[in-house]
């Protein structure tokens, strides 16, 4: 499995403030991977690095094996739309497109068009005066019809509307069925990406929680209740990444390799959307358990 | 890329050339009279001994457009400056759209030299432009007027105009890029362009290339007064009309050995100083029996040569800053 983006110790800071710090993550390539975590992870910060909008304050990152905006050809393999899918509102659709053939060497003009026909946009209408699921829809034309090997999408859908959302991810699985590019998309709602993502990435604080595909990771996550148990009886294979407890029972979320073999337990499967919350929540606890400095003063 | 930057300029390139088209037709339609006016009343007028009427009647003449036009030539650098630079990146960050341009299949150094070689391009061909019609148009009056020297008139006339478009834009560009804002990056054209101009026209254009040195005998009509300093009484000589169509810096009235007239030869030549009664005539011929004038000054001779020489320094000006623009751009961003 070949790497789409590889990073180690990598950091990014804005003045005084860390972004991203101590980032270390291989996200395969050839997969549409979700990039999921809360608000201020750090998803946004690692986007633009792998795309080479900013440089690392410390450590390395590479983008299927080159250093990000080395230089024309390492743009040219990765397609980008940034968050809030920037346009330029003074340019009509048509310049859009235009503007995506003067400046890309594999621009795939035939694929724009078609692509533009299918949205049903105006060619001769003005960024500026388009939806906002529009404009994110003209954002990942430019991006696809570049013909790019990897496609970088920061929160495409976050400002859309449920309808658009769906159009919207509908009509990049259509082009990734198409064209077998490789797509990271992060979002901080993991049900956004539920339906079109086969690998996940999860990131809190900059630090990846858990990696993996998303069939393997539902795999290996059970939930699991019975009678009230302390964590430690649990098997050693079981790493608990949730738990919660009545008086009488307990309840956690588990990761293990193999069955849970204990009749004791009732087994429910985990949902993504489950399994993501507690690793977020499983971070927090953590966090909430170090001392606050912040509240002493 | 170039195909791209023109895509984003070509509003602004239309609306220069409908500028220049406007100003071609009205300066075109009153132009041809004032050449005529010159060539029928100002250049005969020697011969008839009524020079002042007619070049007061063809200075006159087409007042608004003379005032308009020198404006125009005035003003057009900063506003390319303020409109054209300030805004080219500046405006890129605020809409985030630099997002947008930099992760395409260009590298961004790539995409800033275009857009800023096509800006200074269009800018300085339409600055040009407007200052060659103007020149022409104002030929026949400043002619008359003889004063191409004038610290305003240099500046609005023939080739430094160039340099100063070139300078504000690039100005405002790297100002733009720098704080990335529009406003205030036109801020910073509008103060910076003003205060680099002013320094040239004030300090560096008189020392570009070094002034000639002339004598002249006194005569009646160059003396104007007499300076009362702390060191005593000093005498002025004019410095208008004395060389014509020349820039001249100063007319000091000095003997053989560049020694101006003491206070007591003063109060000799010229008694009516502590006693108040004019006696100028006298006063004058003392004056002249043992000094001179002594002028320093550039002759028209060398309009061309500084006008070259101040389009170069403004040109290299802006080449400095769009360097340090690409430098900037370059620097890894952390």
């Amino acid at each position: 499995m070949t790497t789409a983006i590889a990073t180690a110790g990598l950091a990014k800071r804005y003045g005084r403030t860390w972004a991203l710090r101590d980032c270390t993550v291989a996200i395969p390539d050839g997969k549409v991977v979700g990039l999921v975590g809360p608000n201020g992870a750090g998803k946004t910060t690692l986007l633009q690095l792998a795309v080479g909008l900013v440089g690392p304050t410390e450590g390395t990152i590479t983008v299927l094996g080159g250093r990000p905006g080395a230089g024309p050809a390492q743009l040219q393999l990765v397609g980008y739309v940034a968050q809030d899918t920037p346009t330029y509102p003074t340019l009509s659709v048509a310049d859009h497109l235009r503007m995506g053939g003067y400046l890309n060497r594999n621009w795939d003009e035939g694929l724009a068009e078609a692509r533009i026909g299918r949205l049903g946009l105006d060619p001769a209408q003005h960024a500026g005066s388009l939806s906002g699921g529009q404009r994110a829809q003209l954002a990942l034309t430019l991006a696809v019809a570049k013909r790019p090997e990897i496609l970088l999408l920061d929160e495409p859908v976050a400002g859309l509307d449920p309808l658009a959302r769906r159009e919207f991810l509908q009509s990049l699985m259509e082009d990734v069925a198409r064209h077998g590019v490789s797509v990271v998309l992060s979002s901080h709602l993991i049900a956004d990406l539920e339906r079109v993502c086969d690998y996940l990435v999860v990131l809190v604080d900059s630090r990846v929680r858990v990696c993996g595909e998303v069939g393997d990771l539902l795999a290996a996550h059970h939930r699991i209740s019975g009678a009230r148990r302390d964590p430690r009886s649990l098997p050693s294979d079981h790493e608990v990444i949730e738990e919660s407890h009545t008086d009488r029972q307990s309840t956690y979320l588990v990761r293990t390799a193999g069955p849970i073999l204990d009749p004791a337990w009732t087994v429910t499967p985990v949902t993504l959307d489950d399994l993501v919350l507690a690793y977020m929540g499983q971070a927090r606890a953590r966090d909430a358990r170090r001392p606050a400095l912040g509240l002493v003063s | 890329m170039i195909k791209f930057a023109w895509l984003q300029f070509r509003v602004q390139a239309a609306v220069a050339a409908g500028g220049l088209v406007v100003v071609a037709v009205v300066l075109a339609a009153t132009g041809p009279n004032l050449v005529h006016l010159y060539d029928t009343t100002v250049a005969p007028c020697a011969a008839r001994h009524d020079c002042s009427a007619a070049t007061t009647a063809l200075t006159g003449t087409d007042g608004p457009v003379q005032v308009v036009s020198d404006f125009l030539v005035l003003l057009i650098p900063l506003l390319i400056g303020m409109f054209w630079g300030a805004p080219l990146v500046a405006r890129e960050f605020e809409t985030g759209t630099f997002r947008l341009a930099w992760t395409q299949g260009v590298t961004r150094t790539r995409w800033l030299a275009v857009k800023l070689g096509l800006g200074a391009a269009v800018g300085m061909a339409a600055t040009g432009l407007l200052s060659l019609m103007v020149t022409w148009w104002s030929s026949p009056l400043d002619r008359v007027r003889g004063n191409l020297f004038d610290p305003l008139e240099f500046g609005v006339r023939g080739l430094v105009p160039i340099g100063y478009a070139a300078f504000a834009f690039a100005l405002g560009l790297c100002a733009g890029m720098v704080v990335r804002r529009t406003l205030p990056a036109m801020l910073a054209v509008l103060v910076g362009f003003f205060t680099v101009r002013e320094v040239v026209t004030k300090w560096v254009r008189p020392n570009l290339i070094a002034p000639l040195h002339t004598k002249l005998a006194v005569t009646a009509g160059s003396l104007v007064g007499f300076d009362e300093t702390p060191s005593g009484m000093t005498v002025v000589a004019t410095t208008r009309g004395i060389l014509p169509n020349s820039w001249v810096y100063s007319n000091q009235v000095v003997d053989r050995a560049g020694h101006a007239p003491t206070q007591a030869f003063l109060n000799r030549a010229c008694p009516f100083l502590t006693t108040g009664q004019a006696n100028f005539q006298a006063c004058t011929v003392h004056l002249a029996a043992r000094y001179h004038e002594l002028v320093t000054y550039q002759p028209a001779s060398r309009y061309w040569p500084l006008q070259w020489g101040e389009l170069a320094i403004f040109v290299a000006l802006a080449a400095a800053l769009a360097a340090g623009c690409v430098w900037w751009i370059r620097r890894p961003v952390s």
